[in-house]
């Protein structure tokens, strides 16, 4: 039996930067990663556009993954490898599987939860037609590509316009293949504006919004496709069919946070984002369980994931010391044309708390407002706000006097 | 001109005139984004990243240290291309590229084994 | 050119049972697959039911061998260490649907099977979640779920196990008679048999023409199913039929041996051998159908889409020894409830085999084959053990299902080697789950790749379909 103060699950952006801020925060603290080494998703993320906001400075995915590996490394954080949690245990005892350690079980004072996201599927959005080879997740065929070092097609297809489909729809390119095209149910982008013009227009890449694919052919690989234009309920119009060949099918149809560690044990989730529902410390309903990065609500910039995991990190250390003060907590809700806000709970007390949101559909000029009780604490005009990028205010927490509202006003 | 920003995530709609000699760019937030909107006027560049083969059949990430003019991309890319580089290489290594018209260096981002 | 004494033509649940029975006695026994794994057409997509005989037409060879196999398949699935449940069935009726239920209670006495016709509330004690205008339901307690890919898989193994041979990737193109004996032709060279045994499925009828025997139309029947995510398993108990209509037993709502719930099938009557790919407006008929029976549908937890074809000979399953071919025997027109009754059918044609080849029964072979090393059914202490002795069952591949490096490989080596990465997916659930591989695919590759030493741009998703096609830099 090992025993820490904070035990991270996962050794991605988010449990890298958690890791870090519990250990600065006096903890010990144990990254458990499944994978073969630190970094999660980034090390397959050779684009640039990371750093910015965290470092003040671009980089690529395993850059920034490689910064943080360092500061690791440079505590001294313990960190094993190929180790998949398994369980929670009622103590707070994490058990994992791991090829070195055996069985492994954690005691942790306190747990911050860091596994991210998995990418939903073909057989999550019900793809019709044959099932061949040649249909990947877009995150699967940037493995393969950017680590592995293989090309899954030469004419190529994305369906989804979320960033990932986006990145590889342009790596793709780069490395030789014809991206034919990009369909989007939607009538408006998941993914980043900039990704659309250095990833699509920059190459010639047509991207069809309110389009969907009707129809899959081809056994055992893919030959091609048909794809129609979607009406006003997002149903394929059939008479507007129309075919293209293509040897690989990327998907890019959303992400889903991997609580399965949680999900049935009596955490409370939050339906919209599927994370669970947290406080401004990001603690869980469950005492001493702590969840940040896309394991607690998709984010599309890693810096976000970054500071949000600090948060975490450090709350998860002064909880195992038994330092961290909740109080009252004040419930935040989301309405009229704001899909989610996060934290769910904010503890009454003193100091800011950055409230992050996103909204369901393209607004332009429309004002975020954010009410507690009877009083409105922000009232900001947004030029252009767009479900693919989460925006995010801050409040007073001294200025909260009831239950919390963030809404958009047309 | 109109485009988008693609400094940061924001994505700002970009106005860019020429009046007189003076290039002018506004829906910029930043200064960042007047820079890249007076680039992308008179000349687009965009960093380059790709894989370069490793003499053990692997591949490692790299990138361009600098932005190159857009319509050299895919020189870089097939320049890039035709190296193989020694198995050791490590995240932080640079190369010169030997580009007609291009001062550049490559620098290694990620390798295969980096972190393991 | 190799000489073997019988060869089952079909590597389905009906002949794979069939080669394991003729492995236990002392015969060359061939089986001749067309793909790259046995159970990858009709076998690997289809309900996963035992059924419990109730609804076949008495005097029926349907009704024959579902009866008699169902009591076989439970205890061979325990020998085969196949994943199964016994948790009993349900046809499920409105106000309106209780003659239907007689007429069935009907035919189960007839055909000697064992049921109940249930009220309201008794139904519910069973399954709380019928849709609310179910008043009636007929229970039948010996039906239950097995895994129908893994059954096959099982009785390959055990065949290969006991001594028979199994060659895949071998198509029958031709079949000639010399010498008193079969010739068939297949890309992978020349066998001669004393006797054919033709249990190939959706090309039955194929294969018929080939030799020369009886000359059979055939149909196909199409169906598509929704698979739900393994959190809606606590929601499902039984397997909950609708009424029978003339297209077949109606979509049903079941758990799956694996962990999972299917929504399916659909019904749609073609002509194509290959029409293995779902339809939007058939996905629709699912979503329609499934709350008239079911109350908590959950579309939104689907992980994947199938379809299987049900083929369909005559009226009946076609069974018996060829009156124009002598020493050919035929097994085909196997649709529902085929499944069930494989073990049975296999039993059939053995004893007409042996009438042919006389033959004695081996002194020793295999019936209980070794248990799977399963991480999930092992005990914290057999883990440990396990680990202690080989690391890579400390190794988890597939998150999702939780499958390790170790029983990826054990899938890789087992009697009928997995070369393919859903070969692998069949045998131990690694790529099945939520993710559809979308994490361990790349490993599995690996590990397929190191096992077998290939090139991990020869490794197949199956049926020669590669995944790495092309070395970055080195496109064209």
């Amino acid at each position: 039996m090992f025993e820490y103060d904070v035990v991270v699950i996962g050794g991605g952006p988010a449990g890298m930067a958690a890791a870090i801020a519990a250990y600065d925060s006096g903890a010990k603290t144990l990254i458990l990663e499944r994978d073969v080494r630190l970094g999660g998703i980034l090390n397959q993320c050779i684009h640039q556009g990371f750093g910015l906001h965290y470092f003040k400075e671009e980089m690529t995915g395993p850059e920034y993954a490689d910064r943080f590996r360092k500061e690791v490394e440079k505590r001294g954080i313990d960190v094993m490898l190929e180790a998949m949690a398994l369980s929670i245990g009622e103590d707070r005892t994490v058990t994992a599987l791991s090829p070195e350690h055996g069985l492994v079980k954690a005691k942790a004072g306190a747990i911050v939860l860091a596994m991210g996201c998995r990418e939903r599927t073909a057989g999550a959005i019900a793809l019709p037609g044959t099932r061949p080879a040649g249909i990947y997740t877009a995150g699967m065929a940037q493995k393969l590509c950017n680590i592995d070092g293989f090309l899954v097609g030469k004419e190529v297809v994305v369906l989804g316009s979320g960033d990932i489909g986006l990145i590889m729809a342009r790596r793709m390119t780069t490395e030789g293949a014809k991206v034919k095209l990009v369909l989007e149910l939607m009538p408006y982008s998941s993914g980043l504006k900039r990704n659309i013009v250095q990833c699509l227009d920059d190459y010639g890449i047509p991207i069809k919004y309110s389009h969907t694919i009707t129809r899959i052919v081809g056994n055992p690989r893919i030959e091609g496709l048909y794809y129609a234009p979607v009406g006003a309920d997002r149903k394929p119009i059939l008479e507007k069919e129309q075919y293209v060949n293509c040897d690989a099918l990327l998907l890019s149809v959303g992400l889903i946070p991997e609580n399965d560690l949680i999900n049935g044990s009596g955490v409370e989730m939050s339906p919209v984002t599927n994370g669970a529902a947290v406080d401004e410390n990001r603690m869980t309903s469950l005492e001493g369980v702590f969840s940040c990065g896309n394991v607690l609500h998709v984010h599309d910039l890693v810096d976000n994931v970054s500071e949000e995991a600090g948060i975490a990190g450090s709350a998860a250390a002064r909880y195992a010391k038994g330092e961290l003060k909740c109080d009252e907590c004040v419930n935040v809700t989301a309405k009229e044309g704001v899909r989610y806000a996060l934290p769910q709970r904010v503890n009454r007390g003193e100091g800011k708390v950055r409230l992050f949101f996103r909204v369901d559909n393209v607004y332009k000029g429309a004002k975020l407002v954010v009410e507690s009780g009877e009083k409105t604490l922000l009232n900001r005009k947004f030029q252009v706000l767009a479900p693919g990028e989460m925006g995010s205010v801050d409040i007073e927490k001294s200025d909260i006097c009831g239950d919390i509202v963030v809404r958009l006003e047309k | 001109m109109n485009t988008i920003c693609i400094m940061c995530p924001m994505g700002c709609g970009l106005e860019i005139e020429k009046v007189g000699d003076e290039i002018r760019v506004s829906g910029n937030t930043c200064k960042r984004g007047e820079a890249y909107g007076k680039a992308e006027f008179t000349h687009p560049v965009r960093t380059v990243t790709t894989l370069v083969k490793l003499e053990d059949g692997s591949v490692a990430s790299c990138k361009t240290d600098a932005p190159v003019p857009k319509e050299r991309v895919s020189d870089v890319v097939a320049y890039i291309g035709s190296l193989t580089l020694d198995k050791n290489v490590k995240i932080g290594d640079r190369f010169h590229a030997y580009l007609d018209g291009l001062d550049t260096d490559i620098v290694i981002t990620g390798t295969p084994t980096s972190g393991c | 050119m190799e000489k073997f004494d019988v060869t089952v033509i079909g590597g389905g649940i009906v002949g794979t049972a069939v080669l394991d029975r003729l492995s236990r006695y002392q015969l060359k026994a061939l089986l001749l697959e067309k793909c790259d794994d046995v159970a990858s057409f009709t076998t690997r997509a289809n309900s996963g039911i035992v059924h419990a005989g109730y609804d076949c037409e008495p005097g029926t060879l349907k009704a024959k061998y579902n009866v008699l196999g169902n009591p076989l398949i439970w205890k061979e699935a325990e020998e085969l260490d196949v994943p199964h449940l016994k948790c009993g069935s349900i046809v499920v009726a409105g106000e309106d649907g209780l003659d239907g239920l007689k007429e069935l209670e009907r035919k189960a006495k007839a055909n000697g099977v064992e049921v109940k016709i249930l009220d309201r509330e008794e139904t519910l004690k069973l399954e709380p979640n019928v849709a609310d205008r179910i008043a009636y339901s007929l229970y039948a307690p010996t039906a239950g779920i097995v895994s129908p890919y893994q059954m096959a898989i099982g009785y390959a193994d055990r065949a290969v196990s006991n001594g028979a041979k199994i060659v895949l990737e071998a198509p029958v193109t031709e079949i000639r008679s010399k010498d008193g004996e079969y010739i068939l032709s297949t890309p992978k060279g020349e066998f001669s048999t004393r006797l054919v045994i033709n249990c190939a499925g959706a090309h039955g009828a194929d294969i018929n023409d080939l030799a020369g025997a009886e000359h059979f139309e055939t149909t196909y029947r199409r169906g598509d199913y929704f698979v739900l995510d393994s959190t809606e398993r606590k929601n499902v108990n039984t397997v909950i039929f609708p009424l029978p209509t003339a297209a077949g037993k109606g979509i049903l709502v079941a758990p799956t041996a694996d962990g999972n719930v299917i929504y399916g099938p659909t019904a749609i009557d073609t002509n194509d051998s290959e029409d293995v790919a779902s339809s939007l407006d058939s996905l629709d008929v699912l979503r329609a159908s499934v709350p008239l029976t079911y109350k908590r549908p959950a579309f939104n937890k689907c992980i994947r889409v199938y379809s299987g074809l049900r083929t369909l000979i005559e009226h009946d399953f076609v069974i018996g020894k060829s009156k124009l071919k002598e020493n050919f025997i035929m097994a085909i027109g196997i649709c529902s409830p085929g499944l069930t009754s494989a073990p049975a059918i296999a039993d059939e044609v053995l004893s007409m085999a042996k009438e042919t080849l006389h033959a004695e029964k081996k002194a020793e072979y295999v019936t209980v084959m070794p248990r799977h090393k399963r991480m999930k059914e092992l005990s914290e202490e057999e883990i440990e053990k396990l680990i202690a002795e080989d690391s890579r069952y400390g190794r988890i591949v597939c998150r999702c299902e939780k499958i390790t490096e170790g029983e990826i490989v054990d899938a890789i080596h087992s009697p009928l080697p997995a070369t393919t990465v859903d070969a692998v997916k069949r045998r131990c659930r690694a790529g099945m789950g939520r993710c559809q591989g979308g994490f361990c695919g790349t490993r599995v590759m690996q590990i397929l790749s190191r096992e077998l030493n290939i090139p991990l741009t020869k490794v197949n998703k199956g049926l020669g379909a590669n995944i790495a096609r092309y070395r970055v830099k080195e496109v064209e």
